[in-house]
């Protein structure tokens, strides 16, 4: 039977959401689901690997001011060649996970199913993709032999405890190289008030319709109105309205709230795939045309410079 | 692989795509239909234009394309030829149709070899139709160069680049002795627009078109049957229920506030 490693990515002393997902559908792949972690305080996340069906943590410790990519690929193609390796790696698509699959992929010279939303166990495993902003879901699997690496999308699986408790074990990081020049100098945190975006019960996300950047305040002050998080499209971040944080979407964020609400978002492909998943979604757009309102429950056709600042003295006679 | 000092030479890595403005469809192969003509990726707009004010920045040196496309599609390059980038590599071939992102950043790597004296190679967090965001980092492994990916700010200091590389908290700074490969994203810069008088020069900049062979990579690494991976099977997802649609007559906003009443988020 397949042994699964999950790249176990933390912050804080935390296990990402994203990992411990990962963890749990790995525990339907194979036999045997073991972990990777890097950080100066890999016991501290232990227990929470463990109790999401982790035996063991590979522990790479601390790997100081480089960026994760190109050691944590290192130390598992190592562990590969010396055949104590995984067949089956998880990683997330995230900012690292993409670098370590990437790098592990060349090194290897074996592929990568990436933006995975559903995995089904098998020989290798089948994987579930969305592709056309949702429409269309195409399943996939590898020609090859093992091991097979899968970069999997947040929220594609619901995280779940099983109650097991994991051994920490050092996983040494081969000579890497010039590959691994790439140097952290500094880390800068931005500090956002309110509920995250990826795990607020109401998100209220604004776009290009909002005609200028002083118009987002509305999307914030709705937002907070309903106690939810703001959002946005790629298109007014890439504009520079608002931080790439804010971004709900195929490159940023996959949202999945009670209610997702989208002001003056036509709903490209790219938007769709972030925030498809919401249990109810509200959409206010002047085209009727706009595919958003195709999948909203509901859809006002509408001048989102009337609809929100009604809609917001509404609320606010209420409370 | 330094060129001359003081020189600084970008290589920009661009993705041909069919334009997402249509509704994307699968060819008989459940490959992404990309018969009709392509364009050149949004996405990678901003790598060119981050390139040529590097470029710039640095007084002397030039940017460079490399591209993959089956058909012989030149009508992307041409577009950042046309903002100012000297000269493009195109691989072009058949064999190239259904290739993984593995396959697609052997031959990338292998052009980029090809234009000699990189000090940067340039490359989208990933395309706007496969999206794997992958294929970046594979190049710099191939090559063996170190590489910094989701750039939102770069900034080149001797042969040092700087870059500000976004994080889930923020972002971090991150510097690399050259060469190396940095992926931008979306926003890093304001892509210009291409001139008249740069539409025009781009007709008479060197477009190199070559094949795998040319390359000296091996047909059977690229293609469908190099990917290693094949698709099962197709659905449509499970469509969500058709809501309501209303034009807004001035009292809208009351259905929302109706809407959100029963959902209890008020």
């Amino acid at each position: 039977m397949a042994k699964v490693w999950v790249l176990a990515e933390s912050a804080g002393g935390k296990v990402s959401s994203l990992s411990l997902e990962l963890l749990t559908k790995a525990r339907e792949l194979g036999d045997t689901v073991e972990a990777v972690a890097w950080g100066a305080d890999t016991a501290s996340i232990a227990g929470d690997l463990g109790a999401h069906g982790a035996s063991t943590v590979h522990d790479l410790g601390d790997l100081g001011t480089s960026l994760p990519g190109v050691s944590v690929a290192a130390a598992i193609a190592a562990a590969i060649e010396a055949g104590t390796g995984p067949d089956i790696l998880l990683v997330g698509q995230s900012y690292d996970g993409r670098d370590v699959a990437g790098r592990l992929s060349a090194k290897l010279d074996k592929p990568v199913l990436t933006n995975v939303v559903g995995l089904a166990a098998g020989e290798p495993p089948v994987a579930s993709h969305a592709i056309f902003g949702g429409a269309t879901i195409v399943e996939a699997t590898f020609t090859g032999s093992a091991p097979f690496i899968y970069a999997v999308r947040p929220k594609s699986f619901a995280a779940e405890p099983s109650g097991g408790s994991a051994t920490v074990a050092p996983l040494s990081v081969p000579e890497t190289g010039a590959t691994n020049a790439a140097t952290v100098v500094d880390r800068h945190v931005e500090e956002r008030s309110g509920p995250q975006l990826d795990e607020a019960a109401v998100v209220v996300s604004g776009g290009r319709g909002l005609g200028e950047a002083a118009n987002y305040a509305m999307i914030e002050e709705l937002a907070k109105l309903l106690k939810g998080a703001p959002g946005a499209s790629r298109a007014i971040v890439d504009a520079g309205w608002v931080p790439y944080a804010y971004q709900v979407g195929q490159t940023g964020k996959t949202v999945k709230p009670t209610l997702y609400i989208a002001a003056g978002i036509s709903g490209a492909t790219q938007h769709m795939v972030g925030m498809k998943g919401s249990k109810n979604i509200i959409a206010i757009n002047k085209d009727q045309e706009a595919p958003i309102l195709q999948i909203a429950d509901l859809g006002i056709v509408g001048d989102v410079h009337k609809v929100l600042p009604q809609l917001i003295e509404a609320l606010k006679a209420r409370s | 692989m330094i060129g001359n000092a003081g020189d600084m030479n970008v290589v920009v890595c661009v993705k041909q795509i069919p334009d997402p403005a249509n509704p994307g469809s699968l060819d008989a192969n459940n490959n992404l239909d990309r018969s009709s003509k392509l364009i050149i990726d949004d996405s990678d707009m901003y790598g060119v234009e981050m390139a040529l004010q590097l470029v710039h920045a640095a007084g002397s040196g030039e940017v460079s394309l490399v591209s993959m496309a089956p058909n012989g599609e030149t009508a992307g390059l041409r577009t950042a030829l046309a903002m100012g980038a000297e000269k493009a590599v195109l691989v072009s071939d058949d064999t190239l149709k259904g290739s993984d992102a593995l396959g697609t950043a052997k031959v990338l790597a292998a052009a980029i070899k090809r234009i000699e004296g990189a000090d940067l190679i340039l490359a989208a967090t990933e395309s706007s139709d496969g999206y794997t965001g992958t294929t970046p980092v594979q190049v710099a492994e191939i090559l063996g160069l170190p590489s910094v990916t989701f750039a939102k700010h770069i900034e080149v200091d001797g042969s040092t680049v700087k870059v500000q590389r976004q994080t889930e908290a923020g972002y971090d700074e991150v510097t690399c002795p050259l060469p190396a490969l940095v992926t931008v994203t979306a926003g890093v810069v304001e892509p210009r627009y291409p001139s008249f008088k740069g539409i025009m020069a781009a007709k008479g900049k060197p477009l190199d078109q070559v094949t795998v062979a040319d390359l000296g990579i091996d047909a059977a690494q690229v293609g469908g049957d190099g990917a290693g991976q094949k698709i099962t099977n197709v659905t449509a997802a499970e469509a969500r229920k058709a809501g309501e649609v209303v034009v807004d007559e001035g009292d809208a906003f009351q259905k929302i506030v109706a809407f959100l009443d029963q959902l209890k988020v008020i």
